[in-house]
């Protein structure tokens, strides 16, 4: 009888978190649709068909399909789905809801390391990946390692990510003040935003976020015990510190790759998880995937109100999620209970 | 059997144990006792290599701690620790953590898995309660559901550091009698206590500490009836008898 019911309750929440996930995955699908039909010259679902079927081609159709809205539409859901999988684990890991890679400066060490390579004059895509990821990794274990040396609390390790993310992002700003091509020549780099991606620049980087999302999804199990509490994720088996220092550097590796692309994208890594996990809860096997299609439609649409809210002028796309992003963490702010996730 | 000898544990270089050696037999209640700081937790800590460093011998039926990994420790030990994170999550999911030691690649968890879940909330008697939110439940519940997640480990010996600790008087006995049966089923349990009533009445076996060093062990009755008790904690103690158990009080 109990054990009936107990079955129940399984497959219940089997058909609840496939329904969540299906309603993700039709979240994505609208919003990508939208940022390829929508935009200063529209697409007709007819002439969307007729440029996916008939491939790269010279017709007006064809080459905003192929060449513009395409690229650029990837560029969003790679950038949402990675930013966003990669706050949610950073914030699991450091039990801490104030952090994300904006906030620890993750992003502004691989601004920082972008503009560097790019300023010593290597822009081949690889590079550009593996200085992002490179510079990430970097200032995320400079302020996590600072603060577990000093014994800081929750708070100290935001206040250190705010002085090292200050710091680098001056950093980048010299460098980019000598050698204005160093911004990916693009003038979002430093805000993030999407109007200088090409297929080629997000290749290396979609095989380090897919590769890595996907692997994320796998250790959801990992994330949940850690957040037990060291003791007892130690007296359950786990090599707390190996997977602590794991989670965090395939959580540098999944902004770096978002940063060789779409520049310092703030504040997706920090109110994608937390929306999300209003929805999806705490658990990360619902959490996890969850925010990764709430991250990917979210910065779709936040790029399509970019471009089109003062067309055909565009703001960069990092400008309107800060103006969605500050109240939003203002909010959290006076919300928040404890700094508890 | 647990055996503990001339064991010294120190935190960033300052030394908290100075030599215990204690032994803790299968199948009863051991119950360590002694001032706040003596190292109780430490000692438990130390069995469970929660610690940094120790020196001396720690072993687990026969065999070295050294020569048992981690993962194999877990499924040997469960320990139910004195502070415990509220996560965000249900009771059942809470508890399927008790099988993380014996989660293998693909990382998912198998039918035999939530059986022994399904059995472990039976057993803790939150089988109700397993949809629920961990953080919506009471104090009282929220431990008996630590106490399920540590059944679900599977294991011969479970440790708990002050179970009965912020427990109203029925959840007391409750954990308490839980503990009881455990041992009938062929259990070793270690715990920490800090109430001499509840050392009496289920402990099988006491050590008594103080300083970092073991003083005195033994049956509860003798433990407790010791001179060495008195002079542990600065308090006289005396029995009377009342509807023909013994008890205990304590006097400043």
């Amino acid at each position: 009888m109990i054990s009936d019911q107990n079955k129940k309750t399984g497959e219940g929440k089997a058909k609840s978190k496939a329904l969540l996930f299906a309603a993700g995955a039709l979240f994505v699908l609208v919003s990508a649709v939208l940022s390829i039909c929508v935009g200063v010259s529209g697409m007709s679902l007819s002439k969307l068909w007729y440029a996916v079927i008939s491939g790269p081609g010279s017709s007006a159709a064809q080459r905003i399909f192929w060449y513009v809205r395409l690229p650029r539409t990837e560029a969003c859901l790679l950038a949402g789905a990675g930013l966003a999988v990669s706050g949610t684990i950073i914030q699991k890991v450091l039990s801490n809801s104030l952090a994300s890679p904006g906030i620890i400066g993750v992003n502004a060490g691989a601004g920082f390391a972008v503009a560097l390579c790019c300023g010593l004059g290597v822009f081949t895509a690889w590079a550009v990946a593996g200085a992002a990821f490179a510079g990430a990794i970097a200032s995320t274990f400079l302020v996590v390692s600072v603060a577990r040396k000093s014994h800081a609390s929750k708070t100290t390790v935001v206040l250190g990510g705010v002085a090292v993310t200050a710091f680098l992002n001056a950093m980048t700003e010299t460098v980019i003040t000598f050698v204005p091509d160093a911004a990916l020549s693009s003038r979002d780099f430093r805000v993030g935003g999407f109007s200088a991606v090409n297929q080629a620049r997000l290749v290396p980087a979609a095989v380090l976020i897919i590769l890595g999302v996907a692997l994320a999804c796998t250790l959801t199990n990992e994330l949940d015990v850690l957040s037990l509490g060291d003791d007892t994720a130690k007296s359950l088996g786990m090599n707390v510190s190996l997977v602590r220092n794991g989670m965090l550097t395939l959580a540098a590796l999944l902004a770096g790759a978002c940063v060789s692309f779409a520049g310092i994208l703030g504040f997706v890594g920090l109110i994608v998880p937390h929306i999300a996990r209003r929805i999806a809860g705490s658990e990360s096997g619902r959490l996890l995937p969850f925010a990764a299609f709430l991250g990917a439609g979210f910065v779709c649409i936040c790029d399509l109100l970019a471009r089109m809210i003062f067309a055909p002028y565009e703001l960069p796309t990092g400008i309107l999620m800060s103006f969605l992003g500050g109240p939003f963490f203002i909010w959290l702010l006076r919300n928040r209970k404890g700094g508890a996730n | 059997m647990i055996k503990i000898k001339d064991l010294c544990t120190s935190y960033d270089g300052e030394r908290v144990l100075h030599g215990v050696s204690a032994e803790f037999p299968e199948g009863k209640i051991s119950v360590l006792i002694g001032p706040n700081g003596c190292g109780k937790s430490t000692t438990v800590k130390s069995i469970l290599r929660l610690v940094p460093e120790y020196t001396g011998d720690i072993s687990i039926d026969g065999k070295p701690l050294e020569d048992i990994d981690q993962k194999e420790l877990a499924r040997k030990i469960a320990y139910v620790s004195q502070s415990r994170n509220v996560p965000d999550i249900s009771v059942y999911n809470m508890v399927m953590h008790g099988r993380y030691p014996y989660l293998s690649y693909p990382r998912r968890y198998r039918k035999e898995d939530h059986e022994a879940v399904r059995s472990a909330l039976r057993m803790a008697g939150l089988e109700d309660l397993s949809d629920k939110k961990l953080e919506n439940l009471s104090g009282g519940q929220r431990q008996k559901a630590y106490m399920a997640m540590a059944l679900a480990q599977d294991t011969d010996v479970i440790i708990m550091d002050e179970p009965t600790t912020f427990l109203d008087v029925k959840n007391q006995f409750e954990m308490m009698d839980h503990a009881k049966k455990l041992t009938e089923m062929g259990k070793t349990i270690i715990m920490i206590l800090h109430d001499m009533e509840a050392v009496l009445h289920y402990a099988d076996h006491v050590i008594l500490m103080k300083d970092g060093k073991d003083v005195l062990s033994g049956g509860a009755e003798e433990v407790l009836r010791s001179k060495e008790l008195e002079e542990v904690f600065g308090i006289h103690t005396g029995f009377y008898e009342a509807e023909d158990d013994l008890h205990i009080y304590l006097k400043s």
